[in-house]
């Protein structure tokens, strides 16, 4: 009975296995395919992937990819961080008003965060490109960059802060040597976490970006909506294994951290409404 | 008093960042919906949401319930297959279920188009799987461009948002208490219906919302497995931004979808509360 248990647990883990990771590894055998087809072996091959570097509108958007969410990232943290210190120095009333509004774009459903700001721009005017594309990822990321760090700021004590300041430092120094350093686990989560988003979005955009500047994943989009376009099984196995060794990376970083699993879950958590 | 006042100050950037890039488009939204342009300016006006809600034509109607179906559908496919996933995974060693877990969450960062269009790869007519079938001699399943299509590429898209919520409460139950019942004669189906499910619920809640909230409003999973005739409210908010240009309609359409997350969300947390037991909701 016992090992029938244990047969059954096992082979229903392995069947949710297969599902979860039969698409990747069709993609990833059919990279190496010679034929075009989809549903045929025509032989080993590199030629999609060679195809794929020459590829300039690929490249293009991978550059842009790359860009917005380098910067997006940066500016969100630099903002999110500043923002998370003067929320928990305010009041509860006014930080709770606070927190309510960051937890919208995380609630709220991708394609009305990118319509409302698709028509914010174009009620202000912005031209729609790399800038409008650069604040729609600013207003989604900070948010999460927020999220991280509050925990952090949560748990640090008070008077550290006003210790160091009575001993003389100013206010500025005081937050750099005694603030940040503190919390700087909690705005590497967030700076990680916001850059990944950044990358992975499609829907926000796909509605905030204009003619001619496209990211990845607008590129994937148009390339899939085309049809059969082999370079896109080697566009995929690349991606893969890039997020596999980012992932491996972050979680031996983050295996050291004493708080590995609230962490983990949180991340997880967050990427539940992208 | 100062001191916090000068430190307040740091979340002044954002303050104004989230007035202009958070709330003002959401206020746009909700004025284009209510208000359109006529001759003398802005005029108020129920005609968008009254064209959602046309009973006498609800083509509109049609796309909602079937938004709702196919995500409610999908949800439960995920709970029914999920839980079981999350119960064995809940079971295993500290050390084999960490890395056991991160291989579910490795495909969710994979680039859910790509996940997409990989599924494409396999279910189409010509497809990876019909060309096994047909090598077994066996007839070919259609199910491109059908409802059921489009509800199993979201069960593949969020399958893990609904595993990993029941994981993360079942690893915390105290076993204690799950000994405790067996102790006092439960067998494993009573233990596990009286004990372990009332407490894994607050997973569940948030598994639940984790899952329906991306699969009423996706439009993009819809469109690649579903073809046109499949199309949900997303779609239809898309196409009135991206080729119809019917600010308002669009615009109305948004606010009903927002408040069906409002609702929804509102409705899992409070039955949250009520079976407070510390999960980890959204």
């Amino acid at each position: 009975m016992k090992r029938l248990i244990k047969i059954t647990k096992g082979a229903y883990s392995a069947l949710i296995f297969a599902f979860l990771y039969a698409p990747i590894a069709v993609l990833i055998i059919f990279s190496f395919n010679e034929s075009k087809s989809r549903g045929s072996w025509g032989g080993f091959s590199l030629k999609w992937y060679e195809s794929l570097l020459q590829n300039s509108e690929i490249m293009r958007s991978l550059f842009n990819t790359l860009l917005i969410a380098v910067l997006a990232s940066l500016i969100a943290t630099a903002i999110g961080t500043a923002a998370a210190i003067g929320i928990n120095s305010m009041n509860k009333r006014i930080q709770n008003a606070f927190m309510n509004i960051s937890y919208i774009p995380v609630l709220n459903a991708d394609i009305v965060t990118g319509v409302s700001l698709l028509v914010l721009f174009l009620f202000l005017g912005i031209p729609l490109g790399r800038i409008s594309l650069l604040l729609a990822h600013i207003s989604f990321n900070i948010p999460y960059v927020i999220l991280s760090v509050m925990p952090k700021l949560k748990q640090m004590n008070k008077h550290t802060y006003e210790a160091a300041l009575d001993l003389g430092c100013s206010p500025l120094k005081a937050l750099w040597k005694v603030v940040v350093p503190e919390i700087m686990p909690g705005v590497v989560t967030g700076a990680i976490l916001a850059f990944t988003l950044s990358i992975d979005d499609f829907v926000i955009s796909f509605f905030t970006t204009g003619a001619g500047v496209n990211t990845l994943s607008i590129t994937i989009y148009s390339m899939v909506r085309r049809g059969v376009k082999p370079e896109i099984n080697a566009l995929s196995s690349i991606m893969f294994v890039v997020v596999l060794l980012l992932l491996v990376v972050v979680n031996i970083r983050s295996s050291k951290d004493v708080q590995k699993n609230n962490r983990h879950s949180s991340s997880n958590r967050s990427i539940g409404f992208r | 008093m100062r001191k916090s006042r000068r430190l307040a100050s740091l979340a002044l950037p954002y303050g104004v960042y989230a007035l202009i890039f958070i709330l003002a488009p959401l206020l746009l939204i909700l004025f284009y919906s209510l208000f359109y342009q006529g001759s003398q300016g802005f005029a108020f006006t129920l005609k968008h949401f009254l064209k959602f809600f046309d009973f006498s034509e609800p083509v509109y109607m049609k796309v909602l319930v079937r938004s709702v179906r196919i995500a409610l559908v999908s949800t439960v496919i995920c709970l029914i297959i999920g839980y079981p996933m999350a119960f064995i995974l809940s079971r295993m060693n500290p050390r084999v279920r960490n890395i056991v877990s991160f291989l579910f969450v490795l495909p969710m960062w994979m680039n859910f188009l790509l996940r997409t269009y990989a599924w494409m790869t396999l279910l189409e007519n010509t497809g990876v799987i019909n060309s096994l079938l047909g090598s077994l001699g066996l007839p070919p399943i259609n199910i491109m461009y059908t409802e059921g299509a489009v509800i199993f590429g979201n069960v593949y898209n969020f399958l893990p948002f609904m595993i990993l919520p029941i994981y993360n409460v079942l690893i915390k139950i105290d076993k204690s208490v799950v000994e405790a019942a067996g102790d006092l004669g439960a067998n494993f189906f009573k233990t596990f219906t009286k004990v372990i499910f009332p407490l894994s619920l607050p997973g569940v809640t948030s598994g639940i919302t984790m899952t329906f909230m991306p699969a009423v409003t996706t439009f993009v999973i819809s469109k690649l497995l579903g073809g046109g005739q499949n199309a949900q409210i997303g779609d239809l908010i898309e196409r009135q931004f991206k080729s119809v240009g019917d600010w308002g309609f669009g615009s109305a359409m948004s606010v009903i979808l927002m408040l069906i997350i409002l609702v929804v969300a509102g409705f899992m947390n409070s039955y949250e509360k009520d079976k407070s037991a510390g999960g980890v909701l959204l």
